[in-house]
């Protein structure tokens, strides 16, 4: 069966260790990650996770159920091929003389990306999007010399109202707990 | 009320209503261990070896439907758990795992004895916890034993830092859980339980596949039910064995790879199949491709995941077996499929898988019946892994819920010791017999001590071939009989079991085998059987690795079957 991308959203309990739960269910099944971005959600306590795999559909699907078995795992969802808005950020070094600093700069400009850096032999620029404006951005760049590039990995959200990760009952321990002070 | 965390500990495990722990301590669990006599109702059963007491924790609860419970301590005492943790997690045995940890300011800095179970753990638990706040103590246990029982069964492990045990904290145990991540369904969905009624009703070739979810959900009767409203014959899983009498007409033995041949047959030729708790192992389907062509799947499992993952099926029911029967039932119409159950009649009796031939020789499978006929099927069976086990899945007759207790998913060879002996402490009213391999039995022998020193009147038979019998058995048939390191040379087990204080008997002719049962049931403690069985026996039926499960090989050379006559109990 064909692989294909999967874009995977998850909300997760906040708590040492379920990243490599995680993980450890796609490495059991010889799965690349391509990007993983994990940060909190909306509810305190919840992480939000987003995550991207190459792989056959039946295959995801049953990591999906995998994974919606880790009790820490509060709910996860595959959106791919859902309405969904996707973003990624990157920052990327460029080797940039006198000669060629204002052609980087033109680029980065019809990009909308921001040039955060300047030095005498390099810019950095940080560009927001979806993959393929990052992947345009930076084959654009590559003729200039490409000194480091460091991504975010993607995070996606579904247009509309709709939500796949809503959450009906109540969570009780989430509301009434506050965060400790680590 | 102000605790230490090792009262805590106890205190927990007593509110749980465990009686019985099974472990090593070490200087990691050592408070925990202090603390013990202060609560007699926990009672500790000493192993020699820790995965005896993941072993016996399982075997203790399978046979109660309780969950077991065994200690170890940090390091080499965690580590020498994992394999009874991973066999505990392939077949949904509900334990709970409790390892001392070094001190937390020891952690990460590979303190002696110290190792990362909860890492290494992770893949073989349904969940895991290192408590790094005594306050969460009683939290943790209530979620494990909660986490361990409910849902699909399965091991969790507590790893908790020897400093955590001493440290004094509030003592309240909660009432109820809080598991945003965790809520099993129990209900089937209706939709669903209403097509596989229609699908059941209209079906000409019906046949159901029972697995051990239907032992752990309690649902003999509703099962029974269904089979006879529907008059659809069962066939069971291995771990399905004992879940629907196997003495009843509509019973058709064990499928798989060493599953009877009219139970493959039977398999192949459905044109509905309903399989209720249970995963479509790799053993019970033979080539997942050729499996069930003929038939329309409907698979009732409480595990989400399990469905579709390793054959197509068309109605899934995720939801507890009970319930679910409870439901289809009242939908079930009252059928008769004559035909059908005419021709698996034929099969049985043209492809008889449980006769013993005529033999000179003392044969296993003959061991198997005595004990059956002996104990009249009262007993609960522990096996090991390999021929003993095929053969005590064939060779006994159950018809008494939960009476076989076996390593399936995992395979583990020196399961059967350590898990009789906690099936016996569990349940010190039934004749517990353990059926040993003599390769598997000399990988826990060590437990022999246990039940002496814990007066567990266990019954041991080993059959013995001097052989890794089931690996030399593919050795002869699938590599030109090069018997590569099978050959094994065991001791005297009779001198063994009396040096640990076991009375014995080796038994090498057929007119002995009763005799010898007869005095190990007569004894009032353990007792040890050393059958010297035919070398070179095999186990059939038996599908080739890689075969369908039509494609079956039968034993060359048959004689009349000896089975009782079968009755509807």
């Amino acid at each position: 069966m064909a692989a294909t991308k999967h874009t995977l959203v998850a909300l997760v309990e906040d708590k040492p260790g379920v990243l490599n739960r995680m993980a450890s269910l796609f490495r059991r099944r010889s799965f690349n990650i391509d990007s993983i971005a994990v940060g909190h959600s909306e509810l305190p306590h919840l992480s939000r996770m987003t995550i991207v795999v190459n792989g056959a559909a039946t295959m995801v699907e049953q990591v999906r159920k995998q994974l919606d078995k880790v009790i820490d795992v509060v709910k996860v969802s595959d959106i791919t091929g859902d309405d969904v808005i996707t973003r990624e950020l990157a920052l990327i070094k460029v080797h940039a003389t006198a000669s060629t600093r204002s052609e980087i700069i033109q680029i980065v400009d019809i990009f909308r990306a921001n040039i955060v850096d300047v030095a005498a032999d390099s810019l950095t620029i940080e560009v927001t999007g979806d993959e393929e404006k990052i992947e345009s951005l930076f084959n654009l760049l590559r003729g200039f010399g490409i000194k480091e590039l460091a991504r975010t990995g993607c995070i996606a959200m579904n247009r509309g109202g709709s939500s796949p990760l809503r959450i009906e009952e109540k969570l009780p321990r989430f509301r009434n707990e506050k965060r400790k002070a680590p | 009320m102000k605790m230490t965390g090792a009262q805590i500990i106890c205190e927990s495990l007593v509110k749980e209503g465990v009686e019985v722990i099974f472990g090593i301590l070490g200087g990691a669990v050592l408070p925990l261990y202090d603390t013990l006599p202060q609560y007699p109702k926990l009672r500790h059963i000493l192993v020699r070896h820790e995965q005896g007491a993941a072993h016996a924790a399982d075997g203790y609860a399978r046979a109660t439907g309780k969950v077991g419970v065994c200690m170890a301590t940090s390091g080499p005492g965690a580590a020498n758990l994992v394999t009874g943790i991973a066999n505990a997690y392939l077949d949904s045995v509900p334990i709970v795992a409790i390892t001392g940890q070094v001190a937390r300011p020891f952690i990460g800095k590979d303190a002696f004895q110290e190792i990362d179970i909860t890492g290494i753990t992770l893949p073989i638990t349904k969940h895991n916890y290192l408590v790094l706040d005594v306050d969460s103590l009683a939290r943790v246990i209530k979620e494990a034993f909660y986490l361990a029982r409910s849902g699909r069964p399965g091991p969790v492990l507590i790893d908790v830092p020897r400093d955590v045990f001493t440290e004094p904290a509030e003592f309240s145990y909660p009432s109820r859980v809080n598991l945003p991540g965790y809520k099993p369904t129990l209900q089937g969905h209706p939709a669903q339980i209403k097509k596989t009624a229609k699908l059941i009703n209209e079906a000409q070739r019906p046949l159901i596949i029972a697995g051990r979810g239907v032992i752990i959900s309690g649902a003999y009767a509703e099962l029974k039910q269904l089979a006879e409203t529907a008059q659809v014959p069962v066939v069971t899983t291995l771990l399905g064995i004992s879940c629907f009498p196997e003495g009843h007409v509509l019973s058709l033995g064990m499928l798989g790879m060493h599953g009877m041949a009219y139970a493959n047959m039977a398999v192949n030729a459905a044109d509905v199949i309903i399989a209720i708790g249970m995963r479509f192992d790799d053993r019970a389907t033979a080539k997942v491709s050729a499996f069930a062509p003929h038939a329309r799947i409907i698979h009732i499992d409480i595990d989400p995941a399990e469905i579709g993952k390793n054959v197509r099926v068309d109605v899934p029911i995720v939801g507890d077996v009970k319930i679910i029967l409870n439901a289809l039932n009242k939908l079930i119409v009252s059928t008769e499929h004559i035909g059908w159950v005419q021709q698996l009649d034929d099969w049985r009796r043209e492809h008889p898988s449980t006769v013993i031939r005529d033999s000179q020789g003392l044969l296993p499978q003959f061991v198997i019946r005595q004990i059956y006929e002996v104990t009249q099927g009262e007993a609960t069976i522990v096996t090991g892994v390999g021929q003993n086990q095929m053969w005590a899945a064939h060779y006994y007759w159950y018809n008494r819920p939960n009476s076989l207790i076996s390593s399936g998913g995992l395979g583990t060879m020196g399961f059967e010791l350590p898990a009789a002996m906690g099936a016996k402490i569990g349940c010190p009213e039934d004749t517990v017999w353990c059926i040993a391999g003599d390769g598997g039995f000399q990988m826990t022998i060590q437990e022999l001590a246990t039940i002496v020193q814990e007066k567990v009147a266990v019954k041991i038979a080993i059959i013995n071939n001097g052989y890794l019998g089931m690996v030399r058995q593919w050795q002869e048939l699938f590599y030109e009989r090069r018997y590569v390191a099978t050959p094994l040379s065991g001791p005297d087990f009779v001198k063994i079991a009396e040096a640990y204080g076991i009375p014995g008997l080796k038994v090498r002719h057929k007119e002995e085998v009763i005799p010898a049962i007869e005095q190990a049931m007569a004894h009032q403690g353990p007792f040890l059987i050393d059958f010297v069985v035919e070398p070179e026996e095999n186990v059939y039926p038996m599908v080739p690795p890689g075969a369908s499960i039509a494609e079956i090989l039968e034993e060359p050379k048959k004689e009349v079957a000896i089975w009782p006559q079968r009755s509807t109990p």
